[in-house]
């Protein structure tokens, strides 16, 4: 059966990246004793696809995996519990589905992803006010990234200020696409706000599929 | 110092501008979070290399379990920052710190480092200066936590003498727990003292059995540098502290921790044995950690379940210096195979006996044949193979590689050592013929897929060993040597890896040093030597600087054959292994002799008279040893129950 699993990722995980995020839903899934299914061939790999790799650094509320198992087993909160007690701290399974093992792969179906971001030394509010207008006005935003150059403003869906959170400190909310070869990066635009990321601390809140499977958290 | 919520902060700010930063957070499964204000003695565990390779020391799981299951203790974790991160606590004013709680190391009670190999002795210097902890025992007062050691690079403590202010000599289950009863009567109430006395706390300490107190103890040298005495300064010190050893493995640790980034053994480890009675010459762990105590299958099996449940794990390990030796291995690995088949596991076994039947045993373990099959030759010639007590003949050899072609395998690894005083360049080209011999065979079934990987390290006559009267090769020598195997092993299909011939200088050094050489490591840190075992981070430039420095010749350490009756720098640590017995070997080595497995025929090396109550405590199969005879009892021994 192919298990679908909303989860958040939070605290010392948001050092893990893309690939160990796999690795630890292999052995999550170990631990619970659940039966994961494996490929064929020679190197048998467990079946799990993640939705979208979250960089290093980033927490999220939003992340979703695929993982198959051999039996079929329902999705209920007994299993949700059981999967929770074996995964590490900071990872928080939401919500759990089953869905039909022909569906459409995850990351095909991705569109955008919604960040939120809270700045730990920011600019004054006018000014942070100012950059984000700056943005949002500039025809193109020519940036390098790993030797390429590219455009980031068409991948910026949107940006905004939201209100400070409890300590005052200011708040972004930005969509970003997410698409097969067009995925806008929250460090991207940030550096496009001249604001090192290690001053922010950003979390994914949402991503948008294909209007069939979207796991957007609304209010 | 900053509480763990200031060291968060800072942390936040650092982690995404270093490599790796899972390396510094914590969160793994498995990690053992207690109450900071609930424990009156909190420990720090120390591996000084990085975490990507501490994490999965057996060792050290294996204390952190003992002190974690005691009410009134804690044990947490700390690794070697890498380079870049180190640079950024520094510049950020970060303290080293536990990865559980966030507490900087100087909170902790007792820092409990394990010194499994030398080259880590300047990142435990680095590690207590980033914890701002003074490095020097002599500076420390009833404020600073208490700087302990254990693993085998310990056996000879001499050059750590002057930062540790205690080593635990041996294995380190029980000890550590009357270390912790030791260290709580002298605890404080006071606020920010950790200990009433200090100097009383090291005086109890030694007279905990396997306890040693460096600074308990006065050495004398003469003129031409050699130790001329060691004595203990207070009755509390013995003037030989004994290595402790257990007298039955307790069940082995299950809950392992289980990282949140890739790391160097992603695994379970299950020890099946400890000790070993092959008796090759140039083997520390062998004579270090005798009598050969085994667990039972069932234990064994039991534990690798448990472990596999608890962690997920893809690969399990059994682990002993020699696993052929293990009395039941064939019913180990049968039940092995047998409970894990067709769930994804990877089984690994090392060290097998070069014979047919150690193929037999990989093939029952393993459902593919990845990887490559290992066998540890050592030498390459019967005279070099009588010296080293490690003695396999060729056709054995080329028998058990034709086996291991034959039943699919592509490569395999070959381990040899050179470097011994009394090995010749013919016997180092044999060592290119045997691989190319190998090479043939794999070539014969297999054709071009056969490949060989020859890994040649160099041999350092190891403390407690019956090498310890033997020099070491100059760089010259190796360099030599190394330069004949490069020039002959052309071929594509062989792969060759030899040590730094600095590198190998270095662990001589540090592991034949005495009492002087603490300020030749102290030195060499000043001047930036860290991480010694990572060739790209090596400084040897550092080290001879700082030999220079304090008016010290390397070569004493390394280039002189000692004297029959030389006073070694760890003469007064004991492996239980007699000195005489050690000596007798090396001169049998001498002659070529050989000596079998002291299974089949016990050398009286030692272990039996120190350990005798523990063997007649845990009598019949577990020990390797012979039964020691039970003192006449007054009363005659229950008489059987009828069944
Ligand atoms: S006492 Fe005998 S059997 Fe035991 S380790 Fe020593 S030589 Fe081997």
């Amino acid at each position: 059966m192919r298990l679908r699993l909303t989860f958040a990722k939070q605290g010392a995980l948001r050092y893990t990246g893309h690939l160990d995020v796999q690795r630890i839903w292999e052995r999550t899934v170990r631990r619970a004793g659940l039966p994961l299914a494996y490929t064929h061939g020679f190197r048998p790999r467990p079946k799990i696809q993640l939705a979208s790799a979250l960089p290093l650094g980033f927490a999220s509320r939003a992340e979703i995996v695929d993982v198959w198992l051999e039996e079929d087993l329902s999705p209920d909160e007994a299993l949700r519990a059981r999967l929770q007690e074996n995964a590490p701290p900071g990872l928080e399974i939401l919500r759990l589905e089953r869905v039909d093992d022909r569906a459409p792969a995850l990351q095909n179906q991705l569109r955008a992803a919604e960040y939120e971001v809270t700045l730990l030394d920011a600019p004054p509010e006018p000014e942070l006010d100012r950059r984000v207008r700056a943005v949002l006005e500039a025809g193109s935003l020519p940036r390098t990234r790993r030797g390429k150059t590219y455009d980031l403003r068409p991948l910026i869906e949107s940006l905004r200020l939201l209100p400070p959170d409890a300590q005052g400190r200011p708040r972004l909310a930005m969509r970003l696409a997410a698409r097969e070869g067009a995925t806008g990066r929250p460090d991207e635009v940030l550096a496009a706000l001249s604001i090192p990321l290690h001053a922010a601390r950003v979390e994914r809140v949402g991503l948008i599929f294909e209007p069939q499977i979207n796991t957007e958290e609304h209010g | 110092m900053l509480t763990p919520k200031e060291i968060e902060a800072r942390l936040e700010r650092v982690l995404l501008q270093v490599q790796k930063p899972g390396r510094y957070v914590g969160g793994e499964f498995n990690a053992i979070h207690k109450d900071w204000a609930q424990a009156r003695t909190r420990v720090a565990l120390i591996f000084p290399d990085i975490y990507d390779i501490g994490v999965s020391n057996v060792g050290l799981k294996i204390l952190y379990d003992q002190i974690n299951q005691r009410p009134d203790a804690l044990a947490e974790r700390a690794y070697a920052p890498w380079v870049d991160m180190e640079e950024k606590m520094r510049a950020h004013g970060i303290p080293l710190y536990a990865l559980e709680s966030k507490h900087p190391l100087a909170d902790f009670d007792i820092l409990g480092f394990t010194l499994p190999y030398e080259t880590l002795y300047t990142n435990a210097l680095n590690i207590l200066d980033l914890a701002g902890i003074p490095l020097r025992s002599a500076e420390r007062d009833e404020t600073h936590p208490l700087v302990i050691a254990g693993g085998h690079a310990t056996m000879n403590p001499e050059p750590m003498h002057a930062f540790i202010d205690a080593f635990a000599i041996g294995e380190g289950e029980e000890i550590i727990h009357e270390i912790i009863e030791a260290v709580q009567r002298r605890q404080s109430d006071a606020k920010g003292r950790k200990f009433s006395d200090r100097a009383a706390l090291l005086r109890d300490l030694a007279r905990v059995p396997g306890v040693y107190v460096p600074s308990l103890y006065e050495v004398t040298y003469h003129e031409d540098g050699t130790v001329a005495g060691i004595t203990p300064r207070v009755p509390e010190a013995p003037p030989k502290v004994i290595k402790r050893i257990v007298g039955k493995l307790p069940p082995p640790p299950t809950r392992f921790i289980v990282p949140n980034i890739d790391i160097v053994h992603n695994r379970v480890s299950v020890e099946i044995m400890r000790g070993c009675t092959r008796g090759c010459r140039f083997c520390q762990a062998g004579m270090i950690t005798r009598p050969v105590r085994e667990r039972s299958v069932e234990e064994i099996v039991q534990a690798a379940e448990e472990a596999v449940a608890a962690t997920g794990f893809e690969e399990l390990a059994l682990l002993s210096l020699s696993s052929s030796d293990y009395s039941h291995i064939l019913e180990l690995v049968e039940a092995v195979g047998e409970r894990f088949r067709g769930r994804h596991l990877t089984v690994s076994l090392p060290s097998l006996r070069i014979e047919t039947v150690s193929v037999e045993l990989m093939e029952r373990l393993k459902e593919r044949r990845s990887g490559g099959f290992t066998l540890a030759p050592e030498a390459a010639t019967e005279r070099m193979r009588r010296i080293i007590n490690k003695y396999i003949p060729d056709e054995q050899i080329l028998e058990t590689a034709r086996e291991i072609y034959r039943r699919g395998w592509t490569t395999i690894k070959l381990y040899f050592m050179i470097g011994h005083p009394s090995e010749t360049l013919e016997d180092v080209q044999a060592i290119a013929d045997l691989c190319k011999r190998v090479l043939a065979e794999g070539r014969k079934v297999l054709g071009g897929k056969a490949k060989v990987h020859a890994g040649v390290s160099t041999f350092v006559p190891k403390p407690h060993t019956p090498f310890q009267w033997a020099p070491c090769d100059t760089v010259e020598q190796i360099t030599a040597k190394q330069d004949l195997l490069k020039r002959t092993l052309r071929d594509r299909a062989i792969k060759l890896s030899w040590t730094d011939p600095e590198e190998t200088m270095l662990e001589a050094w540090l592991s034949r040093g005495d009492r002087r050489m603490a300020g030749v490591v102290y030195s060499a840190w000043k001047r930036g030597a860290r991480f010694d075992a990572w060739g790209d981070q090596r400084r040897h430039q550092a080290w001879l600087e700082a030999f220079a420095e304090h008016g010290l010749d390397p070569a004493f350490y390394t280039h002189r054959a000692r004297r029959a009756d030389e006073i070694f720098p760890w003469e007064h640590i004991s492996a239980a292994v007699r000195k005489e017995y050690l000596f007798q070997d090396y001169r049998q080595s001498m002659e070529g002799k050989i000596r079998i497995d002291c299974r089949q025929q016990c050398y009286a090396c030692g272990i039996l008279p120190t350990f005798a109550d523990l063997r007649r405590a845990n009598p019949g199969e577990i020990w390797k040893c012979p039964e020691v005879k039970t003192p006449k009892r007054k009363v005659a021994p229950k008489a059987e129950v009828a069944a």
